[in-house]
């Protein structure tokens, strides 16, 4: 029995885990992920320095848990604050600013709260107003943390006014765009996913262009201080090659239907 | 998706390996708390798939008692994840079919000196036919899981997307036709899968009787 | 090395679900003689072998042997049951069963199982699967699975009730040349004429208890008690 259990285990484990090549685990998010930025970017980055990068796509805030449990090496999120946060408490290094892209106001072609216009916080003033259904993420995300400042710039405490007109669905950004298709409600989305996102139904883009939607990325190596095997040496690489010029115009070239998606903002 | 396959016939694999005899043992033994523990292995064959993939990911974490192994977001941990879910299956339908023949069996085995563990393994290769469907639906159960594999596996494009979190991800990017076609793909291999196993049953039963 | 005989049982009750089906027997069985359990149907005979083999513990009294290692006691030992458990292996493979339980080691093995299948005539039958096999070619292979290990102790359980005529006769051919080697033969049977055929001696059994014990010569024409008797009389016209 015992050289069963042995054999099993070397079985197991020896799996393939492409542990061959160099690779590093970056915690990023669904957005990100969804948007197909990583499928664009990463085979230069591998094919550049032969290292090889695992995406895994939660939500920022689980995301940035990942880092601090250590299962990730890098992390690559869009929340400026929980970001800050995350530096503080030791877990985070060497923080660079990568891109940004916006976010836009989603809903239906009726628009029966008259959303429309350039005003996001008055566009959300007037949702509110007139109860429509409205969708939102409520996960943690760093789309999630965009709403609820909006929010706030238009002086409601979310998700405090009970109504059911405003729908948490506790999920990325593609189901909850999935869930207000099916609801013609409104939500506010990154322009990413919504460009990718092919179940629109009557939906359509009310606000942007907004200076408060845009969404700023940061990308950081989780501390080997706190974590000491992390990847350090690759992890770094990544970094400095996301800031690079080379990085950044690969970032520049993405596009959706001919539409840039993110715009690059290294300093 | 090779992958899909590569895993969840792993998992099948190990969980048939331990839990072929350890059903057995426990329908041909006799000890204190026997009955507990085949309700206890019943009610395991529902574990839920996301359950069993986060107490995985805490063993596995970084932060957790296995984390130096280094093994979450890898293959290995998606087929240790199934394994889990799949060994409760595979022992309790074993432990049901042995229990059955032993009552045929029993008189004979023990006249002829077999006792114990070893007139369960006699027993299991007898009825091998029969735990064709066991590990069938262990494979089933495999196959068609989301919640432990996307929780362990983390869906890395590339290294541990199988069809079910494919399917998963396709569905939340509101891409329904893709999603729709990896379902079916994944519904016609688990097909072939079962109308193969049935078809190599049928005829090994009627050679072997 | 002891023989494993004489066999005694001492007031040896088995009692289940508040009736005893075995009530207070006691007998000793010595080599030599083919000994019959001779009784109607619920008489217990098929209990009584069962304590004697070990497959039952008794609840009273005690089933003692002349070797106190109960895995050679089990060792010498061999059991055939009414219907015939072949696993689904080939015919040779379950005589060897028996034979690889008991250790013995392999060419000796296939070599003894061959040979127990010659002496019940079935060596050209070896490598069927044994399933397939009729109900009288499935017991004759039970009975050389049996053979196989050289038990002192043969015990046969109504080894013939589901077989036809044509079987029957060839087990009893088989059973008979175990006897003459010098087996010790138990067997339990309600068929009289069968009973006369192979048997030297009978214990006849009645509502669990042990009635009468005679030799085959005195208990037919002559049975002592009033139980034997009607026994005797009612399946007459069936021998």
């Amino acid at each position: 029995m015992g050289m069963i259990a042995a054999a099993l285990a070397a079985f197991v484990l020896s799996l393939p885990a492409h542990a061959q090549r160099t690779h590093i685990t970056i915690a990023s998010t669904t957005s990100t992920e969804q948007s197909g930025l990583f499928r664009h970017l990463l085979p230069k980055f591998t094919h550049r320095t032969g290292i090889e990068v695992r995406v895994v796509a939660l939500g920022t805030g689980q995301a940035l848990d990942m880092g601090r449990r250590g299962d990730a090496d890098v992390v690559f999120v869009h929340d400026a604050a929980a970001e800050k946060r995350f530096v503080d408490e030791g877990y985070g290094v060497g923080h660079r600013l990568v891109m940004y892209n916006d976010f836009v106001l989603i809903g239906p072609k009726s628009d029966p709260a008259v959303a429309r216009g350039g005003d996001i916080v008055a566009a959300l003033a007037k949702i509110h107003r007139a109860q429509a259904p409205f969708v939102s993420r409520g996960d943690k995300s760093g789309t999630h943390a965009a709403e609820l400042r909006l929010w706030k710039l238009a002086g409601l405490e979310m998700p405090a006014p009970k109504g059911a007109w405003y729908r948490e669905t506790g999920s990325g950004m593609g189901p909850a765009l999935n869930t207000a298709s099916g609801l013609n409600a409104y939500v506010l989305a990154d322009r990413g996913t919504w460009l990718s996102f092919r179940n629109r139904g009557a939906l359509v883009i009310l606000v942007e262009g907004d200076r408060r939607l845009f969404n700023q990325y940061g990308v950081m190596l989780v501390s080997p201080a706190k974590h000491p095997h992390v990847r350090r040496e690759p992890g770094l690489r990544f970094i400095d090659w996301l800031v690079s010029p080379e990085g950044q115009n690969a970032i520049a070239e993405y596009r959706i239907g001919g539409e840039p998606l993110f715009f690059p903002s290294a300093r | 998706m090779r992958l899909s396959l590569e895993v969840s016939l792993s998992a099948v694999l190990v969980a048939t390996l331990a839990g072929l005899p350890l059903g057995a043992a426990i329908a041909v033994g006799r000890f204190p708390g026997r009955r507990a523990l085949i309700v206890l292995l019943n009610a395991l064959m529902g574990l839920p798939p996301v359950v069993v993939g986060l107490l995985v990911y805490l063993l596995l974490s970084r932060a957790g008692p296995l984390g130096e192994f280094g093994l979450l977001f890898t293959p290995s941990a998606m087929v240790i994840a199934q394994t889990l879910l799949v060994l409760p299956i595979i022992a309790a339908l074993c432990r049901q079919a042995v229990e059955d023949a032993w009552l045929e069996y029993e008189e004979q085995l023990r006249s002829l000196g077999a006792e114990g563990l070893r007139a369960a393994l006699t027993l299991v290769w007898d009825i091998r036919y029969s735990l064709v469907t066991a590990l069938l639906a262990g494979l089933g159960r495999a196959c068609a899981e989301v919640g432990a594999v996307i929780i362990v596996g983390g869906n890395i494009d590339g290294v541990t997307r199988v069809m079910t979190t494919a399917i998963a991800l396709e569905t939340s990017k509101g891409d329904l036709p893709l999603a729709l076609a990896l379902g079916f793909v994944l519904i016609a291999i688990v097909l072939a899968l079962n109308a193969g196993a049935y078809l190599v049953k049928d005829a090994a039963q009627r050679r072997f009787g | 090395m002891n023989g494993i005989l004489p066999l005694r049982l001492e007031e040896v009750t088995f009692a289940a679900g508040g009736h005893a089906a075995i009530d207070r027997v006691s007998l000793e069985l010595t080599a030599g003689p083919s000994t019959i359990l001779l009784g109607a149907n619920g008489a217990g005979k098929s209990v009584l072998m069962r304590l004697m083999h070990g497959l039952l513990v008794p609840s009273a009294g005690r089933v003692r042997w002349n070797e106190d290692d109960p895995r050679s006691v089990r060792r010498r030992q061999a059991m055939v049951f009414q219907r015939p458990i072949m696993l689904r292996r080939s015919v040779l493979a379950n005589v060897e069963y028996g034979l690889k339980v008991a250790r013995v080691p392999e060419p000796e093995r296939r070599a003894s199982a061959l040979e127990a299948l010659a002496s019940v005539g079935l060596a050209h039958l070896a490598h069927r699967p044994a399933r397939t096999l009729s109900g009288g070619e499935q017991q004759r292979v039970a009975l050389a699975r049996a053979w196989a290990l050289h038990p002192e102790v043969l015990f046969l359980d109504e080894p013939t009730a589901s077989l036809d005529p044509g079987a029957t006769r060839e087990i009893e051919t088989v059973i008979k040349a175990f006897d003459a080697a010098g087996t010790k033969v138990v067997m339990a049977t309600h068929n009289l004429g069968q009973a006369r055929r192979l048997g030297d001696e009978v214990l006849f059994l009645h509502q669990g208890r042990l009635v009468e014990r005679a030799a085959v010569d005195r208990f037919f024409p002559q049975p002592a008690s009033a139980e034997a008797a009607a026994f005797v009389r009612g399946e007459l016209p069936w021998a």
